[in-house]
């Protein structure tokens, strides 16, 4: 038994290895014919980082309400209320302490989400949707109060102090100089990881280790147990005397925490400002990778990663985009094969037809438009929901009104 | 009892109103405003003759947002796609408006048709997602609003289906010809919308289809319990997919009254965010087409005499504040006499039972 678990434990990640190598490979390869260098440059990377932790945070956000039972549609809003008090009180204070405050605000917002869907039991999107208007209407407002009268203006916030940022001494440095280098294959490896050592804020690596975080509390803890048992069926928590409005006043709290997180980061790590309508529909996205990342914080990390990864290179370099497809019409064969040839027919199938697609497109289209790339998270959700419906596990009471006392009704 | 439930269903809206006014004023004490003062302000701006009639062009718009969230409530669908709806609807209804020549009324007719179909059939992908693969249609809609929005500024391009006219920057459809173009009447220094009549129709198409029809039977069977409905014959599916596209077809006219009698193009200048308001209006109105028409004309005229606010060093956004304090007092409002009805009907039923008891001695 115990064997079998170390197989398993150095089989898998050196599969996943290989995988990555093999993609890299691929990435390479693409790169040197297509000239569009920017797919694996330390700069790609690193703004990969930076456009990824916002999409993070509101997804980890997003999953901890879920978990909970509650669908949290207000991540936008919650955002929009982090964006503001950590310009505000990044303005007067200095970065952290916007930040401190941010989660602050959130963690009320948060908690207003709560009282409105856990304790008097309103319908849940419409709490939601609700708090996206109050936010937007109220930080208008303070805007117009405050920031007008300190050199501001009612949509952008006077100049905000940044937090630091850090380059892990001698390894950037050397992974510079192999990117500078040129040499196939190791130069990309080299630029990607370059990339995500090299000024790095502060404040992503706090968000970074929200991931593992939220993993240990949710799955190894108790408390997150409960958080679990509330989302799975509220009625057997609270029979075994888990204080289901708690736990979930808790976690949404928690979940609107992390979503402001998400918004301090936008208006103090990647822009040093307040503007109106920053988030840009970030939180929307978030609650996307929720679903991408099929409820799981490793899975959200991944969607925001991709999802973030599309956003850097359609900013930087649009033919990057393009010669992305590329990548995906190689690899999406190459794993049909790899499939067929473990006689999983469906699944090959089904690779080779997006393979395929993926190349007729790169083909056929010079550059793939802007707009589309702008709503490339909102298609592949969808797109993930109806060809992977199967393997979604979301928290089987997510959405549904629970009320002590009272049957569930949905 | 009639009476009673007549009294609640008015009595949440109206205290829902009070709360936010209750809000409003709080702020304004805050910011050393004159609550009374500033109330009596909008309300002498947005009483002028000719700013009613701006709000009855608007109050139509959201109408039939309120109208298209209702047609999705009454079936518990809850079409927060009515944004992308709307807005891939009006687009194309201006670029088929702007390339045909027809005589006057059939052009008009040809934009509303075109209109609805686009709506319908955006939202007949948020319905078939919900009925094949049981995708919630709030997610789904959502991701749709955002690839409508994607779509339709990837299309308004000068190289593509949009138009720029030389030396503007604006980019536009191209103008839709004097016979697509719906006249308005000229009241009170204003000028009316035609197509507020037509609004008004869809509201009693609406009412009767719900009230009057075997269709609209069997919509609000689906919606109070979906199982029972399809144990009793009803194609529940069938009727979700239906009641989406109806609700998307509502959707679509949105925009048409301004295309028809305002811009006569599409621009990126037509708002945003009617799914919320469609959402509030059907709430505030309870889903009955009278209510989402007080309720639709309080909103824009909350939002119109909003104006004078600025002028007066008070930030306008203090009218975003009050509807979404709306919005959730009016949920909230509703929840709390669910439960106290719900309580009432237990004691009358615990009363009862007592006296059956002690019939039995």
């Amino acid at each position: 038994m115990k064997t079998q678990g170390w197989k398993r434990f150095l089989s898998s990640p050196g599969k996943i290895a290989v995988a990555i190598a093999g993609v890299f490979f691929v990435v390479a390869l693409v790169e040197r014919f297509t000239g569009a260098t920017d797919i694996t440059s330390s700069g790609a990377s690193g703004a990969t980082l930076r456009f990824a932790i916002p999409i993070l945070l509101a997804g980890l956000g997003g999953l901890w309400s879920e978990r909970a039972g509650v669908i949290n549609i207000g991540l936008e809003g919650m955002m929009i209320v982090g964006t503001w008090m950590g310009a505000w009180f990044g303005f007067l204070y200095g970065p952290w302490t916007g930040v401190l405050f941010a989660a602050i605000g959130g963690a009320l917002t948060g908690l207003l989400h709560a009282i409105l869907t856990v304790k008097i039991g309103i319908d849940q999107a419409v709490s939601g949707l609700a708090i996206n208007l109050l936010a937007v209407g109220a930080t208008r407002y303070l805007s117009g109060i405050y920031f007008v009268a300190n050199g501001g203006d009612i949509s952008v916030s006077p100049l905000v102090q940044q937090p630091g940022t850090f380059s892990v001494p001698g390894v950037s440095e050397f992974l510079g100089a192999i990117e500078e280098h040129d040499t196939f294959f190791v130069s990309s490896v080299a630029g990607v990881l370059g990339g995500l050592v090299t000024n790095v804020s502060w404040m992503t690596l706090l968000a970074l280790l929200c991931v593992p975080l939220t993993w240990w509390i949710l799955w190894k803890t108790e408390f997150g147990l409960r958080v679990r048992f509330s989302g799975e069926n509220p009625v057997a928590a609270e029979s075994l005397g888990v204080n289901v409005y708690r736990v979930r006043y808790i976690a949404i709290s928690i979940s609107g925490m992390l979503a402001a997180l998400g918004g301090a980061y936008l208006s103090l790590v990647a822009s040093a400002v307040y503007r109106e309508g920053q988030t840009g529909g970030r939180g929307f996205i978030g609650l996307a990778t929720v679903i991408f990342g099929n409820w799981r914080p490793g899975g959200v990390f991944s969607g925001s990663l991709l999802f973030g990864f599309t956003d850097a290179l359609r900013v930087r370099q649009a033919e990057s985009v393009h010669a992305v497809l590329a990548v995906v019409a190689i690899v999406a064969l190459l794993f049909a094969i790899y499939l067929l040839a473990v006689r999983r027919r469906k699944g090959a199938v089904v690779s080779g037809v997006i393979g395929l697609l993926a190349g007729i497109v790169f083909l056929q289209v010079e550059v793939i438009p802007d707009e589309f790339v702008t709503f490339f998270p909102n298609l592949v959700t969808l797109l993930v929901l109806v060809f992977m419906a199967r393997r979604l596990r979301p928290p089987a009471m997510a959405g549904a009104k629970y009320r002590k006392g009272e049957e569930i009704s949905e | 009892m009639n009476r009673s439930r007549i009294f609640w269903g008015i009595a949440a809206p109206v205290s829902a109103i009070a709360v936010s006014l209750l809000l409003a004023s709080g702020i304004l004490l805050l910011q050393g405003a004159s609550p009374v003062g500033t109330f009596q302000l909008l309300f002498s701006y947005g009483f002028q003759p000719r700013n009613i009639v701006s709000e009855l062009n608007q109050a139509s718009a959201y109408y039939l947002a309120g109208i298209a969230a209702a047609i999705g409530f009454k079936m518990l669908l809850f079409n927060i796609g009515i944004d992308g709806q709307y807005r891939l609807a009006v687009f194309f209804a201006a670029v088929v408006g702007g390339a045909v020549s027809l005589p006057p009324v059939l052009h008009v007719l040809l934009i509303i048709v075109v209109a609805a179909t686009v709506g319908g059939a955006w939202a007949a992908i948020s319905g078939f997602l919900r009925v094949k693969y049981g995708v919630s249609e709030v997610i789904s809609s959502i991701m749709l609003n955002f690839i409508a929005a994607g779509l339709v500024s990837y299309m308004l391009n000068p190289n593509r289906l949009g138009f720029q006219a030389e030396g503007s920057q604006n980019v536009s459809t191209p103008a839709i010809p004097e016979s697509g173009w719906l006249p308005t009447i000229e009241v009170a220094g204003g000028r009316l919308y035609l197509f507020i009549f037509f609004a008004a129709l869809v509201g009693v198409g609406y009412w009767i289809l719900i009230t009057k029809t075997v269709f609209g039977f069997n919509l609000r069977a689906t919606g109070i319990s979906f199982r029972a409905a399809l144990s009793s014959g009803v194609n529940a599916p069938r009727m979700v997919l239906l009641t989406m596209v109806l609700s998307g077809a509502t959707a679509g006219l949105v925009g048409v009254g301004t295309l028809l009698s305002d811009t006569h193009n599409y621009s990126l200048a037509f708002p945003s965010g009617y799914a919320l308001t469609g959402l509030a209006l059907a709430l505030l109105g309870r889903n009955h087409p009278v209510g989402i028409a007080f309720a639709a004309f309080f909103w824009a005229f909350l939002e119109r005499s909003a104006g004078i606010l600025d002028l007066n060093g008070i930030p306008t956004e203090i009218v975003t504040m009050m509807q979404g304090t709306i919005v959730i007092s009016i949920v909230v409002a509703y929840e709390l006499i669910r439960r106290l009805n719900l309580r009432q009907q237990q004691a009358a039923v615990g009363s009862h039972q007592e006296e059956s008891k002690e019939d039995d001695k």
